[in-house]
Order: C-alpha cells, then structure tokens, then sequence
C-alpha cells in the first residue's frame, strides 16, 4: 500500500514517534493561544487605560500583526515544510491589500 | 488510491490531508482563495479608514459614541477561543480519532454560534439605538460591509463544519473527508485572523480616535 510506505519501514516506531510529536506541536499550540490571549488583553487595557493615540496606534497594530503571525504560522501550520506556493500567495495577497490600504488613506488623507 | 480505504490510528499517514492528489489540490487551491481574501477584506478595510466616521451632520453618532469594549472583548475571547478548539479538532483528526475531532468541532461551532449571536446583538442595538444603518450615512455603509463581510464569512464556515458533520457522521475518517477536514479549519483560522484586525481597527483605534 502506498500509504504506509509514506511512513516508515516499522509502523510501531514511527507511530510512537508521531504521537509524541504530535502531542508537543499542541503544547505549542496552547502556548501560542497563551500569548495571544495576552497580546489582546494588553491591546484592550491600553485603550482603556486612554494613553494617547499617537502611542497607542502603533503598539495595537505591532500587536496584532504579531498574533496573526502566531495564527499563520502556528495554528494554521506555515511554519510546516511544503508552504512555500502557500507563503508566495498569501503574500502576494497582503502586499496589495496593503498598497490599497496605502492608496485609500492618501487620497483621503493627504 | 482508494480514498475509501478503511484506516486505524496505526495506519493512517502522518500528512492525510496532503496524502492524496485532490488533497494536494484542494490544499494548494485553498491557499490561493486565502490569498484573494486577504485582497478582499484588504480593500473593505480601505473603505472603511476612509470612510470612518464620514457622516452628513451631526446628529449622526460616531465610532467613539457607540462602540463598547466589553462587548468586542467577549466576542473577540469567543474567536479567539474556537480557534484553539479547531486546531484541537485537526490534533485529533491527524491521530485518527474521529470521535474526539467531532467533538472538538461541535464545541468550535457553538463558539462560533455564540460570536454570531453577539454580532446580530450588536447590529441590532446600534439600529435601534443610534439609528445606525446601512444607509444613514457613509460610515454606516462602510462599517456595515465591513464587519457584515466578516459576519457572513463567520456564519458560512459554520454551515460548512455543521455540513462536513452530518455528511460524515457514519463515514468515519479516511483519505477523502481529511483534505474537507483541514480545509474547513484553514478557513476558520483566517475568518480569526480577520477578526483580529476588525477589533483592532475598527474597535480599539475607533475607541481611541
């Protein structure tokens, strides 16, 4: 069967293997949910506690691409290996989001 | 090879949402829709920073007036949380066990159903209270499509994992449904990914200014 030659020549050693890992890629992955949780709480207390927003834009948008970042590359696997189509489209995709974003706020703005 | 082909924890390949060629397909493909939504929540993002705010006179309420933190803050927690729930749903899928993943992606769901409660909540107050609406002013319309887009997107994976259950319910896992599996958890990643920048533009930068 082509599947199980995918795996391994013994079947019981990559299966305890797997499992193992597997295991501690979702420790991982309920470490990274910690952080975000913090990222978000830090994000709203910083608007609550009404800093100026000269100073506080900045640091919210740092905090949020910083857990997205967590979301890509953790929760949705870009950190695995065989993402590199995946990285060229969705970056692709965020450059001209971002150079729309651009252009609407210096039209508006400027 | 046959998708149908029945596995056990034992059996099952390390990557069985990338073991076959439509798997393969469907992954790549996938990607290449995130990519085009980036584009698209991209552009509605535009609008909206451009449009904020943007009222005929000033018996329109604006963004500071009406939004509430403690609101945006259980709904963001909800989001957050189904997040972490799905890539459970994906652990146990990648082991094999169909019980547990199903679990996982009911309790993803009624996260998920409990967010989209909160959003028609909110709609609803700033209708009635703020007559705030799609059509009252610039910054309505803006905001509406906006965080609307993001709503459907919510209630679209909804029915996609409720859909993905109930056709698989008997099915158990295999080579064909993993691929529907991972891809509808992909998908509800980024739904959390746009999220993340809804209540950090919209909400907390409009609280602020």
């Amino acid at each position: 069967m082509e599947t199980q030659q995918a795996t391994s020549a013994n079947p019981k050693v990559n299966y305890e293997y797997r499992r193992k890992k597997a295991k501690q890629e979702m420790r991982t992955h309920v470490t990274s949910f910690a952080l975000m949780i913090f990222m978000t709480l830090i994000a709203f207390i910083m608007v609550m506690a009404e800093f100026d927003k000269y100073y506080v834009f900045p640091v919210l948008l740092v905090l949020a691409a910083v857990q997205v970042v967590f979301q890509l590359y953790y929760f949705m696997h870009m950190s695995h290996k065989g993402h590199e189509a995946v990285s060229l489209f969705l970056y692709s995709g965020a450059l001209i989001g971002f150079i729309t974003i651009l252009a609407f706020l210096t039209i508006v703005w400027w | 090879m046959d998708t149908q082909q029945k596995f056990t924890s034992r059996t099952w390949p390390e990557s069985p949402e990338k073991t076959t060629l439509e798997g393969k397909n469907k992954f790549l493909g996938f990607w290449l829709f995130l990519g085009g939504e980036t584009v698209l929540f991209a552009s509605l993002f535009a609008t909206y920073l451009a449009l904020k705010d943007q009222v005929p006179n000033s018996e329109h309420y604006l963004a500071k007036d009406m939004f509430e933190l403690p609101l945006v803050f259980i709904m963001t927690m909800l989001l957050l949380t189904s997040s972490l729930t799905s890539v459970y749903a994906m652990y146990h899928m990648k082991n094999h066990n169909f019980q547990k993943m199903n679990t996982w992606l009911l309790v993803t769901v009624g996260l998920g159903l409990t967010f989209l409660g909160f959003e028609i909540y909110e709609f609803n107050h700033y209708v009635h209270e703020f007559h705030h609406t799609f059509t009252s002013s610039a910054f309505g319309s803006a905001f509406y499509t906006l965080v609307g887009f993001h709503g459907a997107h919510v209630a679209v994976g909804l029915g996609w994992f409720i859909l993905l259950m109930i056709r698989n319910s008997k099915r158990g896992l295999n080579l064909y449904n993993a691929p529907k599996y991972f891809v509808a958890s992909l998908y509800w990643h980024f739904i959390d990914v746009v999220w993340v920048f809804i209540f950090t533009v919209v909400y907390l930068m409009g609280m602020v200014g």
